[in-house]
């Protein structure tokens, strides 16, 4: 009896390891956060696989800029990973409608993000979820506080401060006053135009009406944003046409500029960098006591390759991603990508407070160009990237800018004809 | 006693020494390439792929969105060819003409110098370069101002009216080892005897190279053009690692290459289209093989040839 119990032990332990030896699956997670692989490593599987033996991950970013074409062709070859981070809108739309990626409406974890979270993730009429949201990232402008203090100047709250401020340091020529370039184009459109735009258009009120066609791209809120760009020019350092965002990045945490027009997701990388205290204000309104308006762009979220050998393994990650534990490690190892679920997270980097703070003070919006907008040829994201440098040149008007992109938009957007 | 003349037997040896070459490059020059051409008749509808004849080739030359691009994709790419012909292949010539000179001391030296960028990667070309001419970290503002002319410094990468010009130049430092090896080889084939009997007939120095060198090598700078030719029309890279998919600033670098690669692949949040990225890949083709028999037919069976 003794023996045959032993026995059974024993079988019993060999089914249940052979069971967990083939069970042992590895999911490979494609990314474009190459930036973030070291906190992937150390971090966020340790703390899975932890909790989930029998499942491995593998994170395999490549680098920003190639990442879609990577993994389109990686899709269309069937060789890409079991777990695809999603661009938000129109390029994981793409991806779920040509059947890559799978539905996951039906994750338990969904229930923890409100719908506007979700919007960058789901088809046109919400009805299908194919990502989960995971991080967002929200506009402002990051300090150097020691030069702050050193010119005796203080965060400016409006547009005729924040000049005033810039002319101030510029006088002082100690620092660049603000640090950017227009070689790579897109800081100009992200951080600028779609930094300081929603104080004019009023965030998500005039997004929508753009998207509806009841307002255009030429009208003065539209346009506005591109006057007071056309007037960043003359604070930018020397040479700044050539000048791409790796410069800029090394040009400010060098502190050899005041202020850097930026979002969130420098907070984590500028915390190693820099050696001076940096303080951070949101986009400074037209009149004081105007409500402020940020872009809280949702900006990173994780679904589900429809060709994975491993759909439990993978709702099983999907389903932890979507979790306050997952959340609070995330917004903790990476202050500035900010949990878009609803589960309470603290967070403990003074910076990354400073810019979620403004959640409660300003109302939030995303980027305007992101949603439908850049669906067609002319591609909207593109062009405002391109007259954004032109207007910051002084290469065109700010109102032929606004022209110009509204002729491109109406030449495919039905709303708009 | 039959005649060997009678029946020939297939010489299998000559279909075994060329299958494996005319298999690799089927497989992978021939095919894509026909694919690439039949592929520019279709398009996507819902996510089926219909045939549409000669309708993307329409789109291309017929909507201004697209012809704008193109045409000024095509201007940049001449511009980038001229500029190849007017400054790489004479210097190359004229730096083959000094290394063959007899007298010349370290000419091993300087062939291999020159010639190294060539086997350089181009994004490592890029980046040194984007480096060294940029206006904040760069060693170009310094120099300028060390010899007193910083006045003439400009962002050359970042400015409209320079960007493409200056990439055009970096692309002839890179590649100016190619046309000076060919023309050295084909110089150092010149026999003795020829330059020795202009030499008795008075004809020396710079006379002999104008007027005994250099119609003899004029072949070797006709195959010199048009590997120029080919290769710029194809290039890609160079704009890529400096400037970007986009070709900044406002275009000014976009040349067939990037635009093609913006078109199939997609960028940012423009999705690829494979459909009109094979459209533009074939009216690049369609543009390189025109060239290449305008060259062939107009120029190459004209030219006189010499044998020794």
């Amino acid at each position: 009896m003794k023996i045959s119990t032993f026995t059974g032990a024993m079988l019993a332990t060999t089914i249940l390891t052979g069971a967990a030896a083939a069970e042992d699956v590895t999911l490979t997670i494609e990314s474009w956060r190459n930036d973030d692989l070291a906190i992937w490593q150390d971090k966020i599987i340790p703390a899975f696989e932890a909790e989930h033996p029998g499942i491995k991950l593998n994170f395999t970013p490549s680098a920003p800029a190639e990442y879609n074409a990577v993994l389109n062709s990686k899709l269309d070859a069937g060789s890409a990973g079991d777990i695809i981070t999603c661009r938000p809108f129109d390029a994981s739309l793409a991806l779920f409608e040509a059947g890559h990626l799978a539905d996951i409406s039906d994750l338990e974890g969904m229930a923890n993000f409100s719908p506007v979270a979700k919007s960058g993730w789901s088809t046109d009429d919400a009805s299908v979820q194919f990502c989960v949201p995971m991080a967002s990232v929200i506009h402002g402008f990051i300090y150097n506080k020691d030069a702050f203090e050193e010119l005796g100047i203080e965060e400016p709250t409006t547009e005729a401060e924040f000049f005033a401020v810039l002319d101030k340091i510029k006088e002082d020529g100690n620092y660049i006053p603000m640090a950017m370039g227009t070689n790579d184009q897109w800081e100009a459109a992200t951080m600028g135009y779609n930094n300081i735009g929603p104080n004019y258009w009023k965030g998500e009120e005039g997004r929508l009406a753009l998207l509806a066609g009841d307002q255009k791209l030429t009208d003065e809120a539209w346009v506005a944003p591109y006057r007071q760009l056309a007037k960043w020019g003359a604070y930018l350092g020397d040479g700044f046409e050539a000048q791409t965002y790796p410069d800029s990045q090394n040009i400010f945490t060098l502190g050899r500029a005041a202020i850097y027009p930026t979002g969130s997701w420098e907070i984590s990388g500028f915390n190693g960098l820099a050696d001076f205290e940096m303080g951070a204000f949101y986009p400074p309104v037209q009149n004081a006591g105007d409500t402020c308006y940020i872009s809280d762009h949702t900006d990173i979220g994780i679904g589900m390759n429809a060709a994975t050998a491993n759909p439990e393994a993978a709702k099983t990650f999907l389903n932890w991603v979507g979790s306050s534990e997952f959340a609070t490690i995330f917004a903790n190892a990476l202050p500035g990508f900010f949990p878009l679920s609803s589960a309470p997270v603290t967070l403990e980097d003074p910076l990354a407070q400073e810019f979620i703070s403004w959640r409660g003070e300003c109302e939030s919006t995303i980027r305007s160009t992101y949603q439908v907008l850049s669906r067609g040829t002319p591609n909207l994201e593109n062009e405002t990237w391109n007259a954004s440098v032109a207007v910051i040149k002084g290469d065109e008007s700010p109102e032929d800018a606004g022209k110009r992109l509204q002729e491109g938009l109406a030449s495919w957007y039905a709303p708009h004809q | 006693m039959s005649d060997p003349n009678t029946h020939r037997k297939i010489r299998w040896h000559i279909i075994v020494f060329l299958a494996p070459a005319v298999l690799v490059y089927t497989a992978v020059m021939i095919y894509p390439l026909f694919n690439t051409l039949r592929l520019s008749l279709f398009t996507e509808v819902d996510q089926q792929r219909v045939y549409v004849g000669l309708q993307n080739f329409r789109t291309l030359f017929g909507d201004t969105v697209w012809s704008t691009q193109f045409w000024n994709a095509l201007g940049n790419n001449f511009w980038f060819f001229v500029i190849h012909m007017l400054v790489q292949n004479p210097i190359g010539i004229a730096l083959a003409a000094i290394l063959s000179h007899p007298k010349l001391r370290f000419a091993a030296f300087y062939r291999s110098a020159i010639f190294i960028p060539t086997i350089l990667s181009f994004v490592i070309v890029g980046f040194a370069w984007k480096l060294i001419l940029s206006p904040i970290w760069g060693i170009a503002p310094g120099m300028l101002d060390a010899v007193g002319l910083k006045s003439l410094y400009a962002p050359w990468l970042g400015k409209e009216e320079y960007a493409l010009t200056t990439l055009s130049l970096v692309s002839v430092w890179q590649f100016v080892g190619i046309p000076m090896m060919l023309i050295y080889a084909a110089l150092l084939s010149i026999p003795d005897e020829i330059l020795e009997a202009a030499e008795v007939e008075g004809i020396t120095g710079s006379a002999a190279f104008w007027k005994i060198k250099l119609p003899l090598i004029l072949p070797s700078i006709g195959i010199i053009s048009i590997l120029t030719f080919v290769a710029n029309f194809n290039a890609f890279d160079l704009i890529y690692a400096a400037q970007g998919a986009l070709a900044g600033p406002d275009f000014s670098t976009d040349i067939l290459g990037t635009f093609m690669y913006r078109t199939f692949f997609g960028f940012q949040l423009q999705l690829g289209d494979p459909h009109m990225g094979s459209t533009i890949a074939s009216a690049m083709f369609a543009i390189i093989l025109i060239g290449v028999c305008l060259y062939l037919f107009g120029i190459q069976s004209r030219m006189r040839r010499y044998q020794f």
